[in-house]
């Protein structure tokens, strides 16, 4: 038996038994954890509402074994809130959906529990503080996150330089297949010709350059927010559920 | 395992929500040991609910006829809609003996991660009972928790143009608790949702 202590962000809950749940966090330690919160639906709960999705916490966990995950699911023992983010979120439709496809891409970027995945849980962190602040459109900080992740986990797009041969940008051609945009040379069959405002957009996105990205025009944010979800599917084995729900 | 119809009625019963296998073994052997005629009446209580009760085609509450108890009710204030998640939700205001006014019951919340939208609940029927104007007052009463919340959030942005009454159930500290207790969200909303002491 041993106790650990870890920051995670709440991604997921399900009902477990009569008043229990199952939480699923992304830790800072130690990558993607489920753990049991006893009691967390009565209304009396120690947890109160700390262990709803998007919270920030700090958690301790008691596991059963020498190790955090291995003999059953450990027990979450005591929570202190280090931001609670799901009020700011919940109160607008748009950031609550944008803030769930988030969270889904964390979970599905973390398929094995226990692994280390400090730049996601990184990226999580702030995003969630972004979109809690309303400071940019919640389309614009998911895609944002959604380039970023897909940058730490190795599918980095390209919106300049040419995906294959290395040709300096711009590109005009774009293919999710080859991993961002490519040349004429290059060009598969399928690719398509983007605006080049849309391909500047998602340069920005992909940099953290805001000005860039919040002075774009609508109908480009919306062919970029296309072709994001395109390139994330194509590297996702199934899709995301929450994506079609999130607004434009 | 056991042996066919043994097994059978464990994984059946394993099913149900909030039984877990050593759960539906234990109410399996519990069935196998109990009287004929209690085993028959809980077979028929069981097949008697699903022939017999259906969902009221007003608010889709839990019904024995074509509209629930509440909607038969001329009593029953017209002019005001609580909408909740589930029937359990009626079952709990009805029990405050406060409330007089009619249901809406929406039969989930939005949740996109699990799949379900705006579409897969009872909002485009809410709508509809709003649309001749005669309902004043909408009282948003799904549950306290984060999918709870975003649904009210959905419910009070499409239903604003319509300018009526909008309520929210007041979150806040649970009555016979300690204040030192409570989470800082909670807290929070009590704090927002505070009133004035009229003495
Ligand atoms: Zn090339
Ligand atoms: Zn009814």
């Amino acid at each position: 038996m041993s106790l650990f202590r870890d920051d995670g962000v709440v991604l997921r809950t399900q009902k477990l038994g009569e008043a229990d749940r199952i939480i699923t966090l992304l830790t800072r330690q130690h990558g993607r954890v489920r753990a049991v919160a006893r009691g967390v639906r009565r209304t009396k709960s120690k947890f109160g509402a700390r262990l709803e999705p998007f919270s920030h916490v700090d958690v301790q966990f008691f596991a059963r074994g020498s190790e955090l995950l291995g003999r059953g699911l450990p027990l979450c023992t005591q929570v202190e809130t280090i931001a609670p983010h799901g009020g700011e979120i919940v109160g607008d439709y748009q950031r609550y959906t944008a803030g769930t496809a988030m969270l889904e891409t964390a979970e599905r970027f973390t398929d094995s529990e226990g692994v280390p995945a400090v730049q996601q849980y990184l990226l999580l962190v702030g995003a969630l503080r972004t979109l809690a602040a309303g400071t940019h459109e919640p389309r614009l900080v998911l895609d944002a996150f959604l380039l970023r992740s897909l940058a730490v986990n190795g599918y980095a797009p390209s919106f300049d330089d040419c995906a294959r041969c290395g040709l300096p940008g711009p590109n005009r051609f774009f293919s999710v297949a080859s991993g961002g945009t490519v040349c004429g040379d290059c060009r598969p069959p399928g690719s398509v010709v983007p605006s080049p405002e849309s391909l500047e957009l998602l340069g920005a996105l992909l940099a953290g350059d805001w000005a860039t990205a919040d002075a774009c025009e609508p109908r480009f944010s919306r062919e970029g927010s296309g072709m994001v979800a395109a390139y994330l599917q194509w590297h996702l084995e199934r899709g995301l559920r929450s994506l079609r729900y999130v607004e434009k | 395992m056991y042996e066919g119809v043994v097994q059978d009625l464990i994984d059946e019963l394993g099913r149900l929500p909030g039984v877990g296998p050593k759960s539906a073994q234990r109410i399996a052997f519990h069935i196998l040991q109990a009287d004929p005629t209690d085993v028959r009446r809980l077979a028929h209580a069981l097949t008697e609910v699903k022939a017999k009760v259906r969902f009221c085609v007003v608010c889709g509450n839990v019904a024995q006829d074509e509209r629930c108890r509440v909607c038969q009710d001329p009593r029953r204030d017209p002019a005001v809609i609580c909408v909740v998640e589930e029937s359990k939700d009626v079952v709990a205001i009805e029990r405050t003996r406060e409330f007089r006014g009619r249901y809406h019951v929406l039969g989930g919340a939005i949740s996109p991660i699990e799949g379900v939208g705006p579409d897969d609940l009872r909002i485009r029927e809410l709508l509809g009972r709003l649309a001749d104007g005669s309902v004043t007052e909408l009282i948003l009463a799904t549950d306290p928790n984060l999918e709870g919340e975003a649904t009210a959030t959905y419910l009070a942005r499409m239903v604003k143009p319509m300018g009526l009454k909008v309520t929210r159930l007041a979150s806040g500290l649970p009555v016979g608790g300690d204040l030192e207790y409570a989470d800082e969200v909670t807290l929070g909303r009590a704090f927002e949702g505070r009133r004035l002491l009229d003495v």
